[in-house]
């Protein structure tokens, strides 16, 4: 196991470190000045060439990515070209909002699913399984942020249950909460549908085994079967899936909060582009890369923990 | 049968939609007229009008064309470069080239299409052509991956060795041998990217990062009826509607296809 984790960590540091190549050559090869753009079409030439020294955009290309990437280890991701603030600060403030909305997503993703899926499998062909079939088929179907303009249009605009956007901010934690419920939902139903796939075809893949007889055969009614030795056995696929979805889910949200009119990560990139805010864009595309990364290092170690045979491949 | 059967006819309504818009369509989508915006569907405008008094099913049949299109050519991208590349992985598994080629895989796949998008727009602005680009990108290692994977079980097979002692290189046994092989299952593939890409392409637009205006598109039309849900339900409804059906259409006709290619597969059903 340690061998197999010393080898995930060896190709987790490669991947960063590619990434954030990747990401840092991307932003350099845009066109246009930052500090012109700051400054307007009006601007000094010599007032532009001090801002530029400034911002540190004189120095070369392999200084300012070594200052990039050992400034994002010790927690400093520059500061921002529009808003005159410590980069991390501000992704610090959005991410109060991206990161809770993408968990509480993740959360109602497989309470929605488990169940269904569950059900699915243990009553298939039944008209319960086709009907969760059908079900899922439309919500892997549904483009999540029609479904939340949907959803913002019955219950916030004619039952007025819930608002129509905005953010209250957590010191007022109920109503934050309620500002991201319909979020959070518009998120999770095309997952939990994906989910509940996986589960049902997972478990019928499990309940279809020789072992599963053998216990029937010992005695064990078909729920204990299920819950005792199935189920277990068919949360490794899932586990991956699972693990797959947090990084939609985090993706996706920069979708929905423009819905919703959340000042999550998703508003902060857009204004970022638009206003060629670079230092900005990157670190926000290098921290959600970041999290992608962690979370499929995590799926593979917590993959080869549960079923030793993993190990030997990689 | 009946997924593929009904897959397929929905598919087919918005793929003949699409190539009529390019000769006819009820109404001209460029021409503005105010007085008439924001109707409800009537005899005249069947899906109503949107806040220039465009034709919404006009605008439908234009915004098929822009879907489909980046859709397809995504695949395509991804087929084109993702086959190669997992045929010659499989070709010299355990070697320098498979191994740079399944990190590279696993590096794209840390870059969620949408993030691609946000990179490729922030250097070259908004645009179809750079949507197309993006959900490409993204199709590549979902190729690549799944032609390994089947490429290695078959790289074992007795034909395989059949054709190396008849001198056979490994690129003539992957065109000749393993590609006729792993088609259907490429073609199953195909039909699922090809739905996910009118997702992508939709979400994309609609955020602003894909077909800019005056070209109609899905995505782009929701983004416009957001601020009008409340006065009129029905620009935001048809739209999505249309994404929804072929999208499901899509999915049912993958469903299908894999049932028909893949019989082992009806029993789990």
């Amino acid at each position: 196991m340690l061998r197999y984790a010393i080898k995930r960590i060896g190709s987790l540091a490669i991947s960063l470190i590619v990434a954030s190549l990747v990401i840092f050559a991307c932003i350099e090869v845009i066109p246009g000045d930052p500090a012109s753009f700051m400054l307007g079409i009006n601007a000094q030439p010599d007032t532009v060439a001090a801002l530029r020294e400034e911002l540190g955009l004189n120095a070369s290309l392999g200084a300012r990515y070594l200052s990039w990437v050992t400034g994002m280890l010790s927690g400093d991701f520059g500061t921002s070209y529009t808003y005159r603030s410590p980069v991390a600060e501000i992704i610090g403030d959005r991410l109060w909002i991206s990161l809770p909305l993408a968990l509480i997503a993740l959360g109602l993703t497989v309470l929605i699913a488990f169940p269904v899926g569950i059900l699915a499998a243990t009553k298939r062909g039944s008209w319960a399984d086709m009907s969760v079939m059908g079900a899922t088929q439309l919500g892997i179907a549904i483009p999540n942020f029609w479904f939340a303009m949907l959803m913002v249009l019955l219950f916030a605009i004619n039952l007025r249950w819930f608002s129509a956007g905005g953010f209250p901010g957590w010191e007022h934690p109920l109503a934050a909460l309620k500002a991201l419920t319909l979020p959070a939902i518009a998120l999770a139903l095309p997952q939990a549908s994906i989910l509940a796939r996986v589960m049902r075809s997972a478990l019928l893949d499990t309940l279809s085994e020789d072992y599963i007889r053998t216990c029937r055969a010992k005695g064990l009614t078909q729920r204990q079967a299920l819950w005792r030795h199935a189920l277990r056995n068919a949360m490794i696929p899932v586990l991956t899936i699972i693990g797959l979805q947090f990084s939609f889910l985090l993706a996706g949200a920069i979708i929905i909060e423009n819905v919703f009119y959340l000042p999550g990560l998703g508003r902060l990139v857009f204004q970022a582009i638009s206003q060629r805010d670079l230092i900005m864009v990157e670190s926000v595309v290098f921290l959600l890369v970041f999290a992608v990364i962690m979370v499929n290092f995590a799926v593979d170690l917590a993959y080869a923990w549960v079923d030793p045979r993993l190990r030997g491949r990689s | 049968m009946r997924n593929l059967t009904f897959g397929l006819i929905l598919t087919t309504i918005f793929a003949i939609g699409a190539l009529v818009s390019f000769v006819w369509t009820p109404y001209d989508v460029t021409v503005l007229e105010i007085a008439n915006k924001l109707k409800s569907p009537t005899a005249d405008h069947w899906f109503g009008t949107d806040h220039f008094g465009r034709d919404i099913f006009s605008m439908i049949m234009v915004g098929a064309r822009t879907s489909i299109a980046v859709a397809i050519v995504a695949v395509v991208i991804g087929m084109g470069l993702g086959v190669p590349l997992g045929l010659a992985a499989a070709a010299r598994k355990g070697s320098l080239l498979d191994e740079v080629i399944m990190r590279g895989n696993d590096l794209i796949f840390a870059f969620p299409s949408l993030l691609i998008a946000i990179l490729i727009t922030a250097i070259f602005g908004p645009s179809a052509v750079n949507a197309i680009i993006a959900i490409g990108i993204f199709n590549i290692p979902v190729f690549a991956r799944l032609t390994r994977g089947a490429a290695l079980s078959l790289w074992t097979r007795d034909y395989v060795l059949a054709a190396r002692v008849a001198g056979k290189g490994a690129t003539r046994i992957s065109v000749e041998h393993i590609l006729p092989n792993v088609a259907n299952l490429l073609i199953v593939q195909g039909t699922i990217q090809f739905s996910l890409g009118i997702l992508a392409e939709a979400a994309l637009s609609y955020v602003g990062l894909g077909a800019q205006p005056p070209t109609p598109s899905w995505g782009r039309m929701l983004a416009d009826a957001q601020t009008l849900i409340a006065l009129a339900p029905h620009v935001a409804l048809f739209p999505g509607f249309a994404i929804l059906l072929t999208v499901l259409g899509l999915n049912l006709a993958g469903d299908g296809l894999r049932d028909v290619l893949d019989p082992k597969l009806r029993v789990l059903r």
